[in-house]
C-alpha cells in the first residue's frame, strides 16, 4: 500500500515537466499556428539557465525560486527574440516553412548551449528547504517531489485564470479560433503572438528549471522531452490545457508504475496508451477536430506534371554523371577521391528517403514528422537478420523495406485516421517509441552500441560495386514512386489531398488510400535505411532518431514540396552542407544559422529561388488571403 | 437624403483583386457618403464579399485606393483599418464558438471615439434584448439569428463609423430578417455609414439609399434605390429576382 502511494506520487510529480511543457507548446500552436519544434531547446535553456542563476543568485531559500523564476523569465523573452526575429518576418510564408525556421533555432541552440556551459552535464542545485525526504506509510519521497506535484495544480489555475478572467485571456482565446476575425476587430496580433510565445517559451523555461533539483541539465533535453510533450499533447488533446494536464499524469504515472511492471518497456505502455485513447477519441480526451479555414490559406497547389523534355535532359545528364563518376575516379584518383564517392553514396541514400517521405508529404498532402522510424526500421531490419540469422545481403535487401512496410501499416493505422498537425505529432510519437525500443531493448539491438558488422556480399563489396547498386536502387526507387504517382493511384492521393469532401462524395475511401501511400512511402524509406546500413557496416539508434527525422522534412521542405524533384534537390543540398559543415566545429551553430538565413532570405522556399529558373515548374507563388 | 451636399466617408477607387490567377475585382469604385446607407448588389460568386474584404485589408489588392473619412488606408493592416472607424460584420458571422456572449462582445470592444456612437453591452442588449438573456450562453450554441446579431453587437463594441455589413439577411427567419431591417435602420439613425452587400432585393431596398450592382467583379449599374425600382431591365439583367 505505502509502495503504492509513493508511486502514485512519484508519477504525478514527474509529470510537472512535462505538463509544463506540453501545455506551451498547445498554447503557442492555438494562437500561432506553429508548431514550435525549438520547444524542447527551451526546456533545456531553462534547466541551464536555472544552473546559472541559482549560482548568481544564491541558492538560498528565496535565492533558489527567484532564480527559477529568472530562468523561466529569461526562457520566455528568448521565445519573443524568436518570434520578433524570425517568425514574425514568415508568417505570410507557408506554415510549414516556419516548422524549418523552429528546427534551425534548435541546431542553433544546442552548439550555443555546449559552447557556453561545456558538454559535461551539469547537476542540478538542490532546493533549500526540500532536501529532504518523508515518509508516507513507511515509504520514503523526496520532499521536493511534493513541491513538484504542487506545481501541476497551480500553474493550472494561474493558466485559467489568465485565459477566462483577463482581456488579454479572452484575445488569445479568441485567437486561437479565428485569428483573422480577431484583427479584422481591431486587435494587434503581433502583441498576442509575442505575448503568447512569451508565455509559452517561459512555461518551457520553468519546466526545464523547476525539475533541476531532480535532473539536472544536460544537452539531450531538448529531444528528450520534445517527443514525449507531443504524446502530450496528441493525448490531451491540441490546445486544451486542461487536456495537457491530464495527459501529463496519466502519462507521468503510466511511467513510473510501468518502471515496477515492465522494467524496460514503459515507452510501449506509452504507445498503448496513445493508441487507445485515438482509438476511442481521435482528437484527444479533450481537445476538437482540428477545424481546417479561418486564416490559413495555404498557396494552391501547382498540379504535378509529367517530367518535359528540359527535365528528361537534366535528369539523364545527372544519371550520366553518376555513372561516369567512378571511371574518372580510376583514372584521376587525386581529383575525385573514395570520399567523392562514399559522399555520393550517402547522398543518393539521403535522396532516396527524402523522396519517399516527399510521396506521402507532397501528393498525400501528410507531414509525417517521424520518418526515420522507417528509414531506421529498414536499417534495423536487415541488420537483425544478419546478427541472428547470418542472412546474406541479397535476403536482408528484401526485408529492410518489407521490415519497414509492416512498421508503416501498423503505425499508419493510427496515423491516418488523424489529419494535419495531430497527423505529424502521432508520426513524431511513434518514430520515438520505435526509437526507444531499440535504444531500450539491448539484447536484441545492442542498444546504444548498435549492431556491427553489416558488409555486403562479396560481389558488392568494393567501393565501386556497392556504389553502382546505390545508384540502381536508387534511380530504381524514385521512378517507381514517380510511377506510383501517375497511376490512377496517385491521381486519388492527389484528389484527397485537395479535397477530402468531394473525393469522399464520389465513393474514395480516402484513409485506406492514405494509409496504402504511407506503407509505400514507409518501404521506401526501409530501402535507404538497406542501403544506409550496408554502406556504414553497422547501424545505430541515430538512424531512428528525431534529428534524423527533421533532416528528411528539412530535405523535402527546402526543396519545394510542390515538385518532384523538390526532395532530390533538398537531400543532395543538406546532405552536402552537413558534409561539409561537420568537420567544423559548431556546425549544428552554422547549419541551423544557414537554415535560418535561407528561410529569412528566401521566404517562399528555394521556391522562391527557382523563380529564374528551376523552380519555375513550381509555380509562381499567387497572392493569396492575407492570414492577418 | 441629408439637406446638406454629401460628404464621403468612404471612397473605394479602382481595386483590382486577384485569387491566385483568377481576377476577381476588376477596376471597381464605389462611394459611401455621411449618413447613407449603400448597397451592393449581386448574385452569387459576383465579388460583394471580396470586395469588403479588400476594404477591409483581409484581401491583399493588386491595385486601387480606398480612403477613410479622406485618409489614405489602402494596403493598411486590418486592425489599422478597423482602429481607423471602420467595422466589418462578415457574412460567415464567424463568432467565438468557445467564447460567452459577453467574451464575444469583450473581443470588439475598443476605445471611445469622438466622431462616432458609443456602444456598451447594456446599449446593445437594448437593442438586441435576445442577446441580453443569454451573456453567459457559449456563443457555439445560440441559434443562426442569434449569432447574425451577436456578430452585429460584437462590431459595434468597436465604435465603429462606418459598417461593413455582409449580407446580413442571409439563411434568417422572416421575423429575423425584419428584426434586422430595423436595426440598420437604428444604426443609421444614430449616424453611422453603412454599406450592406445583399442578393435579397427587398430587404435592401427596405434600408438602402442607393445601390451597385456588381457583376463579375465590375460595377455594372448605380443608383438610387428608386431608380432601380423603375428600371427593370437592369434588375432582369443583374439581378435574380
Ligand atoms: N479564397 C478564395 N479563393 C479563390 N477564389 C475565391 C475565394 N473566395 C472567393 N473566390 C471567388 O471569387 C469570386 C467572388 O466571390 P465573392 O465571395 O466575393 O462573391 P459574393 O458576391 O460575395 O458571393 P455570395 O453572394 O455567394 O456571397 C467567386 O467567383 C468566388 O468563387
Ligand atoms: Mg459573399
Amino acid at each position: 500500500m505505502g509502495e503504492f502511494v509513493v508511486t502514485l506520487l512519484t508519477g504525478l510529480s514527474s509529470a510537472a515537466a512535462l505538463f509544463l511543457v506540453a501545455s506551451g507548446l498547445s498554447i503557442i500552436f492555438g494562437v500561432t499556428r506553429i508548431v514550435n519544434f525549438a520547444h524542447g531547446s527551451f526546456y533545456m535553456l531553462g534547466a541551464y539557465i536555472g544552473v546559472s542563476a541559482v549560482h548568481a543568485v544564491g541558492g538560498g531559500a528565496i535565492g533558489f525560486w527567484i532564480a527559477i523564476l529568472i530562468a523561466a523569465a529569461a526562457v520566455g523573452l528568448i521565445g519573443v527574440a524568436m518570434e520578433v526575429l524570425l517568425l514574425r518576418r514568415i508568417y505570410r510564408a507557408p506554415e510549414l516553412f516556419q516548422l524549418i525556421a523552429t528546427f534551425g533555432v534548435i541546431l542553433v541552440i544546442q552548439d550555443i548551449t555546449l559552447w557556453i556551459w561545456g558538454s559535461e552535464d551539469l547537476v542540478g542545485p538542490r532546493a533549500p528547504g526540500f532536501t529532504g525526504a518523508v515518509t508516507i506509510l513507511g515509504q520514503r519521497l523526496p520532499e521536493y517531489d511534493l513541491v513538484l506535484i504542487a506545481v501541476s495544480p497551480l500553474v493550472l489555475a494561474g493558466l485559467w485564470l489568465l485565459f477566462n478572467r483577463t482581456r488579454w485571456g479572452t484575445l488569445v482565446r479568441a485567437a486561437t479560433l479565428d485569428r483573422q476575425m480577431v484583427s479584422a476587430l481591431g486587435v494587434n496580433q503581433r502583441w498576442l503572438f509575442t505575448g503568447v510565445l512569451f508565455l509559452g517559451s517561459a512555461l518551457a523555461g520553468l519546466g526545464g528549471a523547476i525539475q533541476l533539483p531532480k535532473g539536472g541539465a544536460d544537452l539531450l533535453m531538448d529531444f528528450n522531452i520534445i517527443a514525449a510533450a507531443f504524446v502530450v499533447v496528441v493525448v490531451g488533446g491540441m490546445g486544451s490545457i486542461g487536456g495537457a494536464f491530464l495527459a501529463a499524469m496519466l502519462i507521468g504515472l503510466l511511467q513510473t508504475f510501468g518502471i515496477q511492471i515492465f522494467p524496460n518497456s514503459t515507452l510501449i505502455l506509452m504507445f498503448l496508451v496513445m493508441a487507445v485513447v485515438l482509438i476511442f477519441r481521435p482528437w484527444g480526451l479533450l481537445g476538437q477536430p482540428e477545424i481546417p479555414g479561418h486564416g490559413v490559406v495555404e498557396a494552391p497547389e501547382a498540379p504535378l506534371r509529367p517530367a518535359d523534355r528540359g527535365l528528361r535532359i537534366v535528369g539523364a545528364a545527372v544519371l550520366a554523371v553518376l555513372l561516369l563518376l567512378p571511371v574518372a575516379h580510376l583514372i584521376v584518383p587525386s581529383l575525385v577521391g573514395d570520399f567523392s564517392l562514399v559522399l555520393v553514396i550517402e547522398i543518393m541514400i539521403f535522396v532516396l528517403f527524402a523522396a519517399a517521405l516527399h510521396f506521402i508529404m507532397g501528393p498525400g498532402g501528410m507531414v509525417s514528422f517521424g520518418h526515420a522510424a522507417f528509414f531506421g526500421g529498414g536499417a534495423y531490419a536487415a541488420a537483425l537478420l544478419v546478427k541472428f540469422a547470418e542472412a546474406p545481403m541479397e535476403i536482408a535487401f528484401w526485408a529492410a523495406p518489407a521490415g519497414a512496410a509492416l512498421l508503416a501499416i501498423l503505425f499508419g493505422w493510427f496515423c491516418v485516421r488523424l489529419t494535419g498537425v495531430y497527423f505529424a505529432m502521432l508520426t513524431l510519437a511513434f518514430a520515438q517509441i520505435a526509437w526507444s525500443i531499440v535504444f531500450q531493448w539491448g539484447e536484441v539491438t545492442g542498444g546504444d552500441d548498435g549492431i556491427l558488422g553489416t558488409w555486403p556480399s562479396d560481389w558488392a563489396s568494393s567501393r565501386i560495386a556497392y556504389y553502382y547498386m546505390t545508384v540502381g536502387f536508387v534511380v530504381a526507387g524514385l521512378l517507381a514512386l514517380r510511377r506510383i504517382l501517375f497511376a490512377p493511384f496517385g491521381y486519388t492521393l492527389r484528389a484527397g489531398r485537395d479535397s477530402p469532401l468531394r473525393a469522399a462524395a464520389i465513393g474514395i475511401d480516402l484513409k485506406r488510400h492514405q494509409w496504402v501511400a504511407f506503407t509505400i512511402s514507409g518501404a521506401f524509406a526501409g530501402l535507404a535505411g538497406a542501403l544506409f546500413v550496408y554502406s556504414k557496416g553497422s547501424v545505430f539508434p541515430t538512424a531512428m532518431e528525431i534529428a534524423r527525422s527533421f533532416d528528411a522534412l528539412l530535405m523535402v521542405l527546402l526543396g519545394g514540396v510542390h515538385s518532384l524533384t523538390g526532395p532530390i534537390v533538398g537531400a543532395t543540398a543538406l546532405t552536402w552542407l552537413n558534409d561539409l559543415f561537420s568537420e567544423l566545429s559548431y556546425w549544428r551553430f552554422l547549419l541551423g544559422a544557414t537554415i535560418i538565413g535561407l528561410v529569412l532570405l528566401l521566404p517562399n522556399g528555394l521556391v522562391g529561388l527557382g523563380e529564374t529558373g528551376f523552380g519555375r515548374r513550381l509555380g509562381a507563388a499567387p497572392d493569396r488571403e492575407v492570414p492577418a | 437624403m441629408t439637406a446638406s451636399a454629401p460628404r464621403p466617408v468612404l471612397e473605394a477607387r479602382d481595386l483590382h483583386t486577384y485569387y491566385g490567377g483568377a481576377h476577381i475585382l476588376v477596376d471597381l469604385s464605389f462611394v459611401l457618403n455621411d449618413g447613407e446607407v449603400v448597397v451592393l448588389l449581386g448574385r452569387n460568386g459576383a465579388g460583394k464579399t471580396t470586395t469588403m474584404k479588400s476594404v477591409m485589408g483581409l484581401v491583399r489588392m493588386r491595385a486601387g485606393t480606398v480612403h477613410l473619412e479622406g485618409a489614405d488606408i489602402t494596403g493598411r493592416e486590418p486592425h489599422v483599418i478597423a482602429r481607423a472607424g471602420m467595422g466589418y460584420v462578415p457574412e460567415d458571422r464567424r463568432i467565438f464558438g468557445d467564447l460567452t456572449v459577453m467574451e464575444n462582445l469583450e473581443v470588439g470592444r475598443q476605445p471611445e471615439r469622438p466622431d462616432a456612437p458609443v456602444w456598451t453591452p447594456e446599449r446593445l442588449f437594448g437593442m438586441f434584448p435576445n442577446l441580453a438573456e443569454m451573456r453567459t450562453r457559449q456563443a457555439g450554441r445560440m441559434s443562426g439569428g442569434e449569432q447574425q446579431m451577436l456578430t452585429v453587437a460584437r462590431t459595434l463594441m468597436g465604435n465603429p463609423r462606418v459598417l461593413l455589413l455582409d449580407e446580413p439577411s442571409e439563411g434568417l427567419a422572416p421575423v429575423i430578417v425584419d428584426q434586422m431591417a430595423a436595426t440598420i435602420q437604428a444604426l443609421k439613425a444614430e449616424g453611422l455609414s453603412i454599406l450592406l452587400s445583399e442578393q435579397n432585393l427587398h430587404f435592401a431596398t427596405a434600408v438602402s439609399d442607393r445601390a451597385y450592382i456588381v457583376e463579375k467583379g465590375r460595377i455594372r449599374y448605380e443608383g438610387t434605390m428608386d431608380a432601380l425600382a423603375d428600371d427593370a431591365e437592369v434588375r432582369n439583367t443583374y439581378l435574380t429576382v
